[in-house]
């Protein structure tokens, strides 16, 4: 276990340059926006002197030279101060974390469908390659992946919520039920099915078309022979023999996507009114509040590293031969 | 060259991407000989349902704009927007790439970690950052969506370069005496050019993807009509008009599709031997 805890340790430090650089990256970009949050506030108010907004700018160190400014700016991240929302009168890091939940929530559920699912059905195609249904899945999934993942939400909207009344539109949970233990978790879980399936879809896609290309390689191999020539079923060489060593590119793929899955929960989240993080920056956008919006950029950057992290130490759970550390 | 046509023209599947892409491309010139006015104008009775008028035959939006005029001048939009916003992405990813590959050492180590850098920042969030805060337009969007896309083109030249880097025919170029900037553009990046224009067809299609979800967003350019932008508003109007939402959605689907098509069919016909993978 020390081992792993070591690993860990070293992979954070790691991350930290990555995480400086984008901080620098934001402080850029906040000097490049039009109006700093002196301009705005003071916009806010309805105008203002210019003697207020000297004092505003030197209250929030504006009038200091650039790179102060930047020092002070990283400082701050370190401690995980992101600045404050004038719009939601909130700190940006609390505003965040507790909007945090659903995202992760929707994502876990997205993800999990479209690992499950892909695999699945990767491995039904590649088992029954150009043939049937090796096709209609390989269809599905060219269709699935070329198909813009709001649209989708809208369509499911009509189909599921307005024509079939199955399931609710919008939300995470009914308004004014005060439900709690199993309803409660029923009410969630209900909610999160379209928003869910509609994250999933394009990912489940490239999963499928991934893990079948995957699985074809592999049969390819010496000991795949070996495995059928010593009388076994092909079932058992599908899903003993070949799929685990298939799986293996499918999880670095897992790794790659986890940013473009955050930025699918921006359209998803905002087409089903769930309210996350991507919700979140939707409203950060329309508000002009660059504060929240960079702090969003920042967090969900880091978000993408620790993830990753935890899916290289899946990847050694998985590979034997591969050792953490 | 006459293998590659060969190959390409037996590959069904891409031969209809060839199709429907000539299709979307007509609806992209015609649109100014079509609707010569602004598809902005309200020019029918509002909610008119497609096939009831002939004069509009996919229908008008909740303003009484012509749904088709909208077709026709997205069509523009996406089309212009997700080519060039490739060639930056590809300029900008070639470039730092082949500079990693060919020097390596510590400018490979640099440019590496700066590409990590913008791989981590998730790509649509980033664009989305970058259009909000220097206001949407085209210009914006297009470089927005080539600064979130370029690290795997950067990741691609630069692996191709570090294999090419020391065969013998690059060595023989140093021994004469040539160039870097000669041997990098003139005998490296021809030889490297198969899979980097296999991602940039693939890339066209998701740069017309994401200029999509930012006009759905409402971060198109305000002066141009997007697909994505007719699905964004038509969603206020979903359970009385669903038409105006499924139309523009559909044709973002085919283009998209048939982009993908195209660059399956251009990597199966330069690399024969991975056929049926």
């Amino acid at each position: 276990m020390p081992r792993v805890v070591r690993y860990l340790a070293w992979r954070l430090l790691q991350a930290i340059p990555i995480v400086a650089g984008i901080a620098v990256f934001n402080f850029m970009l906040l000097q490049f926006a039009p109006g700093d949050a002196a301009d705005v506030l003071a916009g806010e108010a309805g105008g203002a002197t210019p003697e207020y907004i000297a004092q505003l700018k030197a209250r929030f160190g504006l009038d200091q030279p650039v790179p102060v400014q930047l020092g002070k700016y990283l400082w701050n991240v370190a401690r995980l101060d992101l600045g404050f929302s004038f719009r939601h009168n909130m700190p940006v890091v609390d505003l965040i974390l507790s909007r945090l939940p659903a995202t992760l929530l929707l994502m876990g559920a997205a993800i999990v469908l479209a690992f499950s699912l892909g695999v699945l059905l990767g491995v039904t195609a590649a088992r029954h390659v150009n043939r049937p249904l090796d096709t209609i899945i390989s269809v599905g999934a060219l269709l699935a992946y070329a198909t813009p993942i709001f649209w989708i939400g809208l369509m499911m909207i009509l189909l599921f919520s307005v024509q079939l009344g199955w399931l609710p539109s919008s939300g995470m949970r009914t308004i004014g039920a005060d439900l709690t233990g199993l309803g409660y978790v029923i009410d969630i879980a209900r909610h999160l099915v379209l928003p869910a399936t509609a994250l999933s879809l394009f990912f489940m896609a490239l999963y499928t078309r991934l893990m079948r290309a995957s699985m074809l390689e592999v049969y390819s191999l010496d000991y795949v022979t070996t495995a059928r020539a010593k009388g076994l079923t092909e079932r058992r060489v599908a899903f003993k023999h070949v799929l685990r060593n298939a799986l293996l590119p499918m999880v670095t793929m897992l790794g790659l996507q986890i940013g473009s899955m955050l930025g699918g929960s921006v359209l998803v989240e905002t087409v089903f009114g769930w309210p996350g993080l991507g919700r979140l920056a939707f409203e950060a956008v329309f508000q002009r509040d660059n504060n929240l919006l960079l702090g969003i950029l920042l967090l969900s950057s880091v978000l993408v590293v620790f993830i990753n992290v935890v899916i290289d130490l899946t990847y050694a759970r998985l590979d034997p031969r591969i050792e953490v550390g | 060259m006459k293998d590659f046509l060969r190959r390409f023209a037996r590959n069904k599947a891409a031969i209809g991407g060839v199709v429907i892409l000539l299709v979307v491309i007509a609806l992209a010139l015609l649109a100014p000989v079509l609707y010569p006015d602004s598809p902005w104008d309200m020019v029918a009775e509002p909610f008119l349902v497609p096939g009831a008028d002939r004069a509009h035959p996919l229908g008008s939006d909740m303003m009484g704009r012509d749904l088709a005029a909208g077709i026709f001048h997205g069509a523009r939009v996406s089309l212009v927007i997700g080519i060039v916003a490739t060639l930056v992405a590809l300029a900008v990813g070639v470039t730092i790439g082949a500079i990693a590959g060919y020097y390596g050492g510590w400018v490979d180590n640099a440019l590496m970690r700066v590409t990590e850098l913008f791989q981590t920042i998730p790509a649509f969030i980033f664009a989305i950052v970058l259009v909000s805060i220097f206001q949407p337009s085209v210009t914006s969007i297009v470089l927005a969506i080539g600064t979130v896309s370029w690290p795997p083109v950067a990741r691609l030249t630069r692996s191709e370069f570090l294999t090419l880097r020391s065969r013998e025919f690059v060595q023989a170029c140093i021994t004469i005496g040539m160039g870097d900037l000669r041997i990098i553009v003139l005998h490296v990046l021809p030889n490297a050019l198969a899979p980097i224009i296999v991602t940039g067809s693939l890339m066209v299609a998701t740069a017309i993807l994401t200029e999509a979800g930012l006009a759905f967003l409402g971060l198109g350019d305000p002066n141009v009509m997007s697909w994505g932008t007719i699905i964004g508003a038509g969603r206020d109007v979903l359970r009385t008009a669903a038409y105006v939402t499924a139309i523009p959605g559909i044709a973002i689907l085919l283009t998209v599709l048939a982009l993908n098509l195209v660059g399956e069919g251009l990597n199966d016909a330069l690399n024969p031997k991975l056929k049926n993978r």
